[in-house]
């Protein structure tokens, strides 16, 4: 499939810091890529300049084939959905979704701001304001407001960052759905590594404004570029230079072969899990994942860790 | 006592104070006859309520009302740019907030006086345009309805500037943004969000500004009171 959004070596320089440093990145139509790091990691403002709310320093952006690094935001056939929502106020939930549409001189207002209410299932609150939405409700008249304008690509800043954390797990799913449904392409922005690993086709991880890595959930979590990337999605033992998952890092009372001595310093009960700390003879710390079933061990227990050798993750 | 009347007195007191006693005063006054000497006394009247009614004092009025108006829309005019400017300055924004606050340092008689030594016939501007031949004769810039107008609208303009940015400051930019996003050209944005979402806040400071407009041309006009008059001091005798 052709690539609708691709980014050559784009990097924004503000008076005080380099924000994005030489990105690349390419999204096929219809896939949902998630954009994740740290806070200050160059990714929102890689988001923005793809919107249009900051010029590249240096770089082009092509959008379906055409370099718009330098376009005003209402030249461009992207649209995003903010982490506020930035419904306006003063107008309903209809005339929010119809702004758009009415810029572009669009027709057949009526019948496609339906259809999208529809779709975000806020059919019945087309003549509320704003500010009688709930949380999830603004979000989905923010959705609804952009996918109007059947963008090439949507950004999402954040989405689910102001809802409470009982409603986010749904509407998570909701918003996964309804992009397959759509066909097109998300480019989302968070530092919520849970949401990228379920939510995205691909992800992009980004630090101190450079690429670490793109690839899939799997290839990002099981085979990390770097140790940072091992280390911001998912949890991390580390041996030495030797990384090791704390799911893959198995326990055992009797010693096995090729396993390790190790007394354990602590024990958390997570709900699902227990992670337990445990102490080896090169004095590392150890984080093991078990079952909540699996409460025999106790801080002081002399134990025994094992691990497979394609668990290991070794890095250059 | 309940509590929350103990937490209203403060506020009912200065009310009543400085704002319901002297009303009243000056409703007690307005119904007295003027004494020979000055001052106020018996009988009551309502004599000074049929002189409101006057043709002359009308046209005074109605002068007052149109003046007060088109400094309003002036400033409002002037200073929404202005004000947004600041808004979106970043770190510079506390020091052009303290530059507007800059004229209230020095006296209102002195800097409208100031304006008086400008537009004067041998004042700044007429000796620069003789000086290099544009015009001959001098300007007749001072003594006249834009003479007051052009003091009143620089007299109130920080007045202007603060209420507006303290609206836009209030206003999330993500707005802006989202407008432009959805297609929206600049003017449009202005037209459709921004002035619609600031419109409240505008709206007090249009108010603010129409009854200074009003109370320093009034001050001036009716009450003779100089020399803080922009209108005595810029309009003249013939204005006042």
């Amino acid at each position: 499939m052709a690539d609708v959004l691709t980014l050559t070596g784009v990097s924004k320089i503000f008076p005080t810091h380099r924000a994005v440093d030489d990105v690349h990145l390419s999204l096929p139509t219809g896939e949902f890529h998630a954009l994740v790091g740290p806070s200050g990691c160059g990714k929102t403002t890689t988001l923005r300049m793809v919107a249009g709310f900051e010029i590249p320093t240096t770089g082009t952006v092509l959008l379906e084939g055409q370099n718009v690094a330098d376009l005003p935001p209402y030249e461009r056939n992207v649209s995003t959905v903010f982490q506020s929502y930035a419904l306006f106020p003063h107008l309903t939930v209809r005339q929010n979704v119809e702004f758009g549409l009415r810029r572009k001189s669009a027709t057949n207002i009526d019948d496609k701001v339906a259809e999208v209410l529809d779709l975000v299932q806020l059919t019945g609150k087309e003549d509320r304001l704003p500010a009688k939405l709930s949380g999830g409700e603004k979000q989905r008249a923010a959705l609804a407001r952009s996918l109007a304008l059947a963008p090439a690509v949507l950004l999402l800043d954040e989405p689910l960052s102001a809802l409470d954390p009982n409603l986010r797990q749904q509407v998570r799913l909701e918003l996964k759905a309804l992009q397959r449904r759509v066909g097109i392409t998300f480019l989302m922005v968070t530092h919520d590594q849970e949401e990228a690993l379920t939510l995205a086709d691909r992800i992009t991880v980004m630090n101190k404004g450079r690429v670490e890595q793109t690839g899939t959930p799997h290839e990002i979590y099981l085979k990390p570029a770097t140790p940072f990337v091992a280390q911001f999605l998912g949890d991390m033992n580390w041996i030495g230079k030797m990384g090791l998952r704390p799911e893959a890092t198995r326990i055992s009372k009797t010693p096995t072969e090729n396993s390790t001595p190790a007394t354990i310093i602590h024990s958390t009960f997570l709900g699902n899990f227990i992670h337990i700390r445990a102490q080896i003879k090169t004095n590392e710390t150890l984080t093991i994942e078990v079952s909540r079933f699996d409460q025999s061990y106790q801080p002081g227990d002399e134990v025994h860790l094992w691990w497979r050798k394609e668990d290991e993750l070794h890095f250059q | 006592m309940s509590l929350r009347r103990i937490f209203l007195l403060p506020a009912s007191l200065v009310t009543i104070g400085l704002f319901l006693v002297p009303m009243t005063i000056v409703l007690a006054y307005s119904l007295m006859t003027r004494g020979p000497y000055g001052g106020q006394g018996l009988p009551l009247t309502l004599e000074n309520y049929q002189r409101f009614f006057d043709p002359l004092y009308g046209e005074i009025l109605l002068r007052s009302f149109w003046i007060a108006g088109e400094t309003t829309i002036l400033c409002l005019i002037l200073g929404f740019p202005l004000a947004w400017y600041i808004t979106r300055s970043g770190p510079r924004r506390d020091l052009l907030l303290q530059l507007v606050m800059l004229p209230f340092w020095t006296s209102f008689l002195v800097r409208t006086y100031a304006w008086v030594f400008l537009l004067r016939d041998t004042g700044l501007f007429n000796t620069i345009l003789m000086a290099t031949g544009i015009i001959s004769q001098p300007l007749p810039l001072l003594y006249n309805h834009g003479a007051v107008l052009l003091g009143l609208v620089y007299t109130s303009l920080p007045l202007a500037i603060l209420p507006i940015y303290s609206t836009l400051e209030r206003l999330d930019y993500s707005m802006v943004e989202a407008a432009a996003d959805l297609g929206a050209k600049p003017i449009t944005t202005l037209f459709k969000v921004i002035l619609p979402i600031a419109t409240p806040g505008l709206r007090a400071a249009a108010l603010e500004l129409a009854a200074r407009g009003l109370r320093v041309r009034d001050i001036a006009a009716a009450l003779k009171l100089t020399p803080a008059a922009v209108a005595q001091l810029l309009g003249g005798s013939t204005h006042g």
